[in-house]
């Protein structure tokens, strides 16, 4: 019944009201829903949709898995999830960084992924040192816990690194402009290649246990295997080996964990290509400057024309600073509109930049404006949501 | 200047460059740039000597500790306050004015030295103040108005040695009333990150302080734009 009306509300696969009244109802949900199953949870600042996609596709290999497929990422999202598979042996959950202490309080997870951590939407939510102490104390305290740890991000390194058991993965992936100062001491981090270290006290980058060369993982084993996946870039790489040490923690053979992730080809939309007026369109999702980074090194593979979509709703953060913190220096000699409700803050960085643009609001009609063919959108939160929602209706 | 090429410090971006402090470095740079005048952006990081040869330096802002750790490296390697001496160009923005103070005290009540290059302290205000912000030029230092997006907890109280930068129309400030400090060539804003992409004449101001060149302006409409769409939101921001 709730589920319905949550449809008829707008508010997405019915998932979000039906969660709620769960929790209202039983504040317990949570572990009453996970007790008995092998949990997995997923956090960091980027990458975490993805990545639970890609760990609970490589764990149908052990059996049936509970997951929060559409992003809803809190804990009524994770109780709406749990029930609708009660018999799942294995949950793969994708959790806010906001919420991870309580959710894992009360999962107990067998497995967590930790990610990467970088500035997100600053006037909105904590600052990124806040979250790293606050998941290094929960990490800390879970028993016979196992934590895929990126060594490559030294907020993560920092986080995991008091964990029961840490794998560490060298994903070739890390926002270094947040972590100039050590997050245990305070004094400053030294580089040496690949390598970093605290110039004072023992935190510095662990010998990973897998690593992400282009295009292939190499195991703890050594084994090195070809990832040849559908989704674009390096970032995705950095996931997909992160899902492949996860996936092998719970027990899935690592070749297996590969072949069925390899699948993954749309996440939310996100990747999603739409047919509009002789264009065909792919839609990229990016929230933050490393996210964005990250996308104009994936759109920098071919010369096709791109529209790029900002808005500064309250889920976006109203706050457009970080736009500065982007190098869009790498779009020059390309063919770029810039669109959304704020698409004039972007027009200046863009002028600053020395990127030619012009500027469409409406980023369908930025699209049809364009020579007809391949067009990249790169859009934030809010943005791509409705731009994801108006190409489906149309 | 002692060759044609104006050199920009950006000062701790890797510590102070929380909110997109670099567009200001890229701004001046390009400004000059564009004129025809060189220049270039040495940026000094957390751990490295602060140079004092350059002619404008940018100080962005931070969170608590990084400001901390910052002001403790610029007393340590004080570069930056021999330039001032002698009359370099200095943007302090958000934590900038706090720390070119003579002290700042946080919330938990500590008090912090300051660099002591403006008659100011600053101290931390009942409320954080976050949101768009208009102001107008004080003692007629620019043209037209000035805009920005401003977050920070902190309140300033200038001393007789400090100018306003301007007078609030929208948005908190200093004080609520005043906003950002200008003592010599030291110019100081609450307006976080990139203040001068939506503020040109400040840019050029610094430009023309470093150089003693009278520049012409550039019409770029992305940013007359810009300054239009802003100054209506903080309209809006005002009547809420
Ligand atoms: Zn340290």
């Amino acid at each position: 019944m709730s589920s319905k009306l949550s449809q008829k509300m707008g508010l997405g696969a019915g998932g979000m009201i039906g969660g709620r009244v769960a929790l209202k109802l039983d504040p317990q949900a949570l572990r009453r829903l996970t007790t008995g199953r092998r949990v997995a949870l997923v956090t960091g600042t980027n990458g975490k949709t993805t990545s639970t996609m890609m760990l609970s596709r490589a764990v149908t290999a052990l059996g049936e898995v509970a997951t929060n497929h559409s992003g809803a990422n809190m804990p009524d999202g994770h109780v709406t999830a749990l029930s609708k598979q009660p018999d799942a042996p294995y949950a793969v959950l994708e959790v806010d960084e906001g919420y991870f202490p309580a959710v894992a309080a009360a999962a107990q997870p067998d497995v967590v992924v930790l990610l990467n951590l970088s500035r997100d939407q600053l006037d909105r939510v904590g600052e990124v040192r806040t979250i790293e102490r606050s998941l290094r104390d929960t990490i800390a305290r879970l028993r016979g816990c196992t934590v895929i740890a990126n060594c490559d991000d030294i907020m993560v390194t920092s986080a995991a690194k008091d964990a029961h058991r840490v794998v560490w993965v060298a994903t070739g992936t890390g926002w270094h402009h947040d972590s100039a100062s050590c997050p245990r001491c305070g004094e400053p981090i030294r580089w040496q290649g690949e390598h970093w270290q605290c110039s004072t006290c023992d935190l510095a980058r662990p010998k990973p246990d897998w690593v992400t060369t282009d295009g292939f993982l190499i195991a703890p084993n050594a084994s090195k295997v070809a990832l040849s996946l559908r989704l674009p870039g390096k970032f995705n790489q950095a996931n997909a080996v992160m899902a492949t040490a996860a996936a092998a923690a719970l027990g899935v053979q690592i070749e297996e964990a590969v072949r069925r992730l390899r699948g993954v080809s749309n996440v939310a939309g996100r990747y999603r290509m739409i047919q509009r007026s002789g264009h065909t369109a792919r839609l990229l999702l990016s929230k933050n400057p490393a996210g964005w980074s990250e996308t104009l090194t994936v759109v920098k593979e071919s010369d096709h024309p791109a529209v790029l979509v900002i808005n500064a709703n309250e889920a976006d953060g109203r706050d457009l600073s970080w736009l500065w913190d982007v190098p869009f220096e790498r779009l020059r000699g390309r063919t770029v509109i810039a669109s959304g409700e704020r698409a004039t803050d972007l027009a200046v960085r863009l002028t600053y930049a020395e990127v030619e643009h012009k500027i469409v609001p409406d980023p369908l009609l930025a699209i049809d404006a364009l020579p007809e063919g391949a067009v990249e959108v790169i859009a934030n939160y809010t943005a791509f949501r409705d731009l994801n929602a108006r190409s489906a209706s149309e | 200047m002692s060759d044609s090429t104006v050199r920009i410090a950006l000062v701790l971006p890797d510590l102070l460059g929380t909110y997109g402090d670099f567009g200001n470095a890229v701004v001046l740079d390009k400004r000059l740039a564009w004129r025809g005048i060189s220049s270039e952006i040495i940026s000094v990081n957390f751990g490295e000597a602060v140079p004092d040869s350059c002619d404008i330096y940018v100080v962005g802002g931070g969170e608590d500790t990084a400001q901390t750790l910052a002001v403790r490296h610029l007393r340590d390697n004080p570069g930056l306050q021999r330039a001032a001496a002698r009359g370099a160009v200095v943007l302090g923005v958000c934590a900038g004015i706090q720390i070119f103070g003579e002290k700042f005290t946080r919330a938990d009540d500590v008090t912090h030295p300051g660099l002591g290059l403006i008659d100011s302290v600053s101290y931390a205000g009942g409320s954080r103040a976050i949101g768009e912000v208009l102001a107008k030029p004080a003692n007629g230092l620019f043209e037209g108005f000035l805009t920005g997006f401003e977050n920070h907890q902190g309140r300033t109280e200038l001393g007789p040695a400090a100018q306003p930068l301007a007078h609030v129309t929208v948005g908190t400030g200093n004080d609520g009333k005043v906003e950002g400090a200008v003592q010599g060539k030291i110019l100081c804003t609450y307006l976080h990150g990139p203040v001068l992409p939506r503020n040109p004449q400040i840019a050029d101001l610094l430009i023309e302080w470093a150089t003693g060149v009278k520049l012409s302006p550039l019409d770029l409409p992305a940013v007359t734009r810009l300054r239009a769409e802003r100054s209506k939101a903080a309209g809006q921001r005002a009547d809420a």
